[in-house]
C-alpha cells in the first residue's frame, strides 16, 4: 500500500491536454474552477479559476453598520457561521475596547466548537461521498441535524445563525438548550466511533487517500496553509493555543498533528479534530452550568441591544433600540487584526475604523482561499482521479474563497 | 350494469366483459390515458441536476440526507450531468460569472425540464445588491418555482418540489 504514487515523468510528450474541472461538478465543493493540463491520466498543472461567487462581502462592510454586517459573514463561511460570527465580532470589540463577560465566553466557545464539529461533519460526509462511501455522508449528516437543531433553538435558524453580537450574544441560553446540548454530547462520540469503523480499515478509502497530495512541512508554512492542513503535516500552530482567544485556555485539550501531510493525515487530523472539539464543548457546558446566573451580555445600551420585551415597555430602552437600529454605534479611528481558528483554519479579519459607525475597510484573510492555493503542488504528478481526493481533504469553502 | 357513454346507454355491454373496457374509455383514450401515466411518472421521479452554487446548497444536501429524505417524493436521485436530469434547483447566488454557466447547463438538460430557484440570491438577488450578483436567476431563464428563504430549510424546498409536482401533470404532454 505505501508504494510510492507520484508517477515519475520519463518522458515529456509532445502533446498535452487541458480538461476543465468545474465550475458545475460534483466534488469541487461548490463553484471552483479548475483548470487541469494532463500528460496521459498524470496532472501537470492545475490552475485554479476562483470568482464565481464573488458577492462583494468586503465592499459590503464599508456600507453596513456593524451590527448589520454580521449576517453577511454567516455566508462567508457557510459551513460554520457561529466562527465567522465570533470572528468577526472579537475583531470590532478589540476596536472598541469592549471586555466581554466570562458567561458569554464560554457559550461562544462552545458554539464555535460545535460549529467546528458541524463542518468537520459536512467536510467527513462529502469527502467520503466523492471516494464512494454513501453511508457516511446519510450518518454524518444525522449528526450535523442535530447540531442544526441545538443552533435552532438558542438562535432562531438552523443554518444561517447571525447569533453573535458585538459585546454578547442575540439572546440568552437556558435549561432545557443545555440539557438538550447535553445529550447530543452523549451520543456524539459513538457516532465518531461508527465513522471510523467504516473508513479507517477501508482498502478502498485507504487506497484513495495514503500517499495522495503530499506537501511538506515547510513547503505548507511557504504557501501560508493553516488550520487542520498545516497541522497534517506536522506543524504545531493552533490560533486557539499560540494566540488564546475566548476560554481555550482553561480547557484541557490537545492539539493533533500528524506528520505525513498526505490526504489520510488531512482526514485523521480532522477526525481527531472532532474529538477534541467533543472535549471542549463538555467543559464549556459544565462551565455553562456554573456561571449560570451571570448575564451573558455586558452592561453599556449604547452598542449592545435591549431586551426586546424592554423595548415595548421602557423609553430608555426604546430610544437605544432606536438609535442603534437606525445609526448604530461608532467605533473610534483604529486598525486592528483579530484571528480566531476556525474550522478552516486561521480566519483573520483586519478592521480600520475612521470613526463612523461603518467601518473605512474590512479585510478578511479567508483561510478556504490561501489553503486552495497549494491545490496544485499537492496534486502534480497524481491521476485524474486523486484531485477529488486532494479537493476534498483541503476542504475549501467557496464562499469563503471568493467571498 | 350496462356501460353508459357521451352517445347514450349502449345496451348488451355488460361489466366484466372485454367489450365493456374496451368501450368504456371516452374518445382519445389512448393519448388521454398515456399522458395520464406519463405525468404520474415524471411528476414522481423528478431528477434534480447536481448543481450547488452556494450555502443553499448545503441545505439542499440536507434535503436528500437521511432526515428529510427526499426520494420520499421521487427527487433524490442527484446527477451531475444535465441531460441525465429533469430539474434544475438553483441553490444560491448566481454571480454574474456564473450566470452563462447556469444557463448552458439549462440549455444542455433535455425537455421537458423545470426551474426552482431556491433562496433569495437565485429569487431575486437577496441580501446582495451588487456589482456581481444576478438580480434574481429570471433573467437568464423561465423559472417554475420560487422557494423563499436564506436559506430555506429542507421543508420549504420539499414543498417547492410537492407544488411543481401538482403543475406537472396540468400541461399537455403530446
Amino acid at each position: 500500500m505505501a508504494t510510492k504514487r507520484i508517477v515519475e515523468h520519463t518522458h515529456q510528450s509532445m502533446e498535452s491536454m487541458s480538461l476543465n474541472m468545474g465550475p458545475q461538478h460534483p466534488s469541487t465543493h461548490g463553484v471552483l474552477r479548475v483548470v487541469l493540463e494532463l500528460d496521459g491520466e498524470i496532472i501537470t498543472k492545475a490552475t485554479c479559476h476562483l470568482g464565481y461567487l464573488h458577492r462583494a462581502k468586503e465592499k459590503h462592510a464599508e456600507y453596513k453598520t456593524y451590527h448589520q454586517f454580521i449576517p453577511y459573514t454567516d455566508r462567508m463561511d457557510y459551513l460554520s457561521p457561529m466562527s465567522n460570527n465570533t470572528g468577526y465580532v472579537m475583531a470590532v470589540e478589540k476596536a472598541l475596547g469592549v471586555e466581554i463577560t466570562q458567561r458569554c465566553v464560554y457559550l461562544r466557545t462552545l458554539l464555535c466548537e460545535l460549529a467546528r464539529m458541524s463542518s468537520h461533519l459536512l467536510w467527513l460526509g462529502t469527502g467520503a461521498l466523492e471516494l464512494g462511501a454513501m453511508t457516511v455522508f446519510l450518518w454524518a449528516f444525522t449528526q450535523r441535524e442535530k447540531i442544526y437543531d441545538i443552533f435552532e433553538w438558542i438562535a432562531g435558524h438552523r443554518f444561517t445563525v447571525s447569533y453573535m453580537r458585538v459585546g454578547g450574544v442575540a439572546r440568552g441560553d437556558y435549561e432545557e438548550w443545555r440539557r438538550m446540548v447535553r445529550e447530543f454530547l452523549d451520543q456524539f462520540m459513538n457516532a465518531h466511533r461508527e465513522f471510523e469503523t467504516m473508513l479507517n480499515q477501508n482498502e478502498i478509502f485507504l487506497n484513495r487517500m495514503m500517499d495522495i497530495g503530499h506537501i511538506s512541512g515547510e513547503e505548507a508554512i511557504s504557501m501560508g496553509l493553516s488550520g487542520p492542513s498545516l497541522r497534517a503535516s506536522g506543524i504545531d500552530y493552533d490560533a486557539r493555543k499560540d494566540s488564546p482567544y475566548l476560554a481555550y485556555e482553561e480547557f484541557d485539550w490537545e492539539v493533533p498533528i500528524e506528520t505525513k501531510g498526505d490526504c489520510m493525515a488531512r482526514y485523521l487530523v480532522r477526525m481527531r479534530e472532532m474529538e477534541e472539539s467533543w472535549k471542549i464543548c463538555n467543559q464549556a457546558l459544565d462551565a455553562l452550568e456554573k456561571t449560570k446566573n451571570q448575564p451573558a451580555n455586558i452592561d453599556n445600551p449604547k452598542i449592545i441591544y435591549p431586551p426586546k420585551e424592554n423595548v415595548k415597555k421602557s423609553m430608555e430602552d426604546l430610544i437605544h433600540h432606536f438609535l442603534l437600529a437606525s445609526e448604530g454605534f461608532k467605533v473610534p479611528p483604529a486598525e486592528v487584526y483579530s484571528c480566531i481558528e476556525a474550522p478552516k483554519g486561521e480566519l483573520g479579519f483586519f478592521l480600520v475604523s475612521d470613526g463612523g459607525p461603518r467601518a473605512y475597510r474590512l479585510g478578511v484573510r479567508s483561510p478556504s482561499f490561501i489553503n486552495l492555493m497549494s491545490l496544485e503542488k499537492m496534486s502534480i504528478g497524481h491521476t485524474v482521479s486523486d484531485i477529488v481526493a486532494i479537493i476534498a481533504s483541503l476542504d475549501p469553502v467557496l464562499g469563503e474563497v471568493d467571498r | 350494469m350496462e356501460l353508459t357513454t357521451g352517445a347514450g346507454t349502449i345496451p348488451g355491454v355488460k361489466e366484466g366483459t372485454s367489450d365493456f373496457v374496451t368501450l368504456q374509455a371516452p374518445e382519445h383514450a389512448l393519448t388521454k390515458t398515456l399522458s395520464d401515466a406519463i405525468a404520474y411518472a415524471r411528476r414522481n421521479s423528478i431528477w434534480p441536476v447536481m448543481l450547488g452554487l452556494s450555502c443553499c446548497a448545503i441545505e439542499m444536501m440536507g434535503t436528500a440526507a437521511a432526515r428529510y429524505d427526499l426520494s420520499r417524493f421521487g427527487s433524490e436521485v442527484f446527477r451531475p450531468s444535465p441531460r441525465q436530469a429533469d430539474l434544475i434547483i438553483v441553490a444560491g447566488t448566481v454571480t454574474k460569472k456564473m450566470a452563462p454557466v447556469v444557463r448552458r447547463i439549462y440549455d444542455q438538460m433535455a425537455d421537458p425540464k423545470w426551474v426552482i430557484a431556491m433562496g433569495a440570491c437565485s429569487s431575486c438577488g437577496g441580501m446582495y445588491n451588487v456589482y456581481s450578483v444576478l438580480q434574481g436567476m429570471d433573467e437568464i431563464c423561465p423559472v417554475d418555482v420560487y422557494v423563499p428563504g436564506c436559506p430555506p430549510r429542507p421543508e420549504a424546498l420539499i414543498y417547492g418540489i410537492m407544488q411543481l409536482q401538482k403543475r406537472i401533470g396540468k400541461e399537455p404532454v403530446f
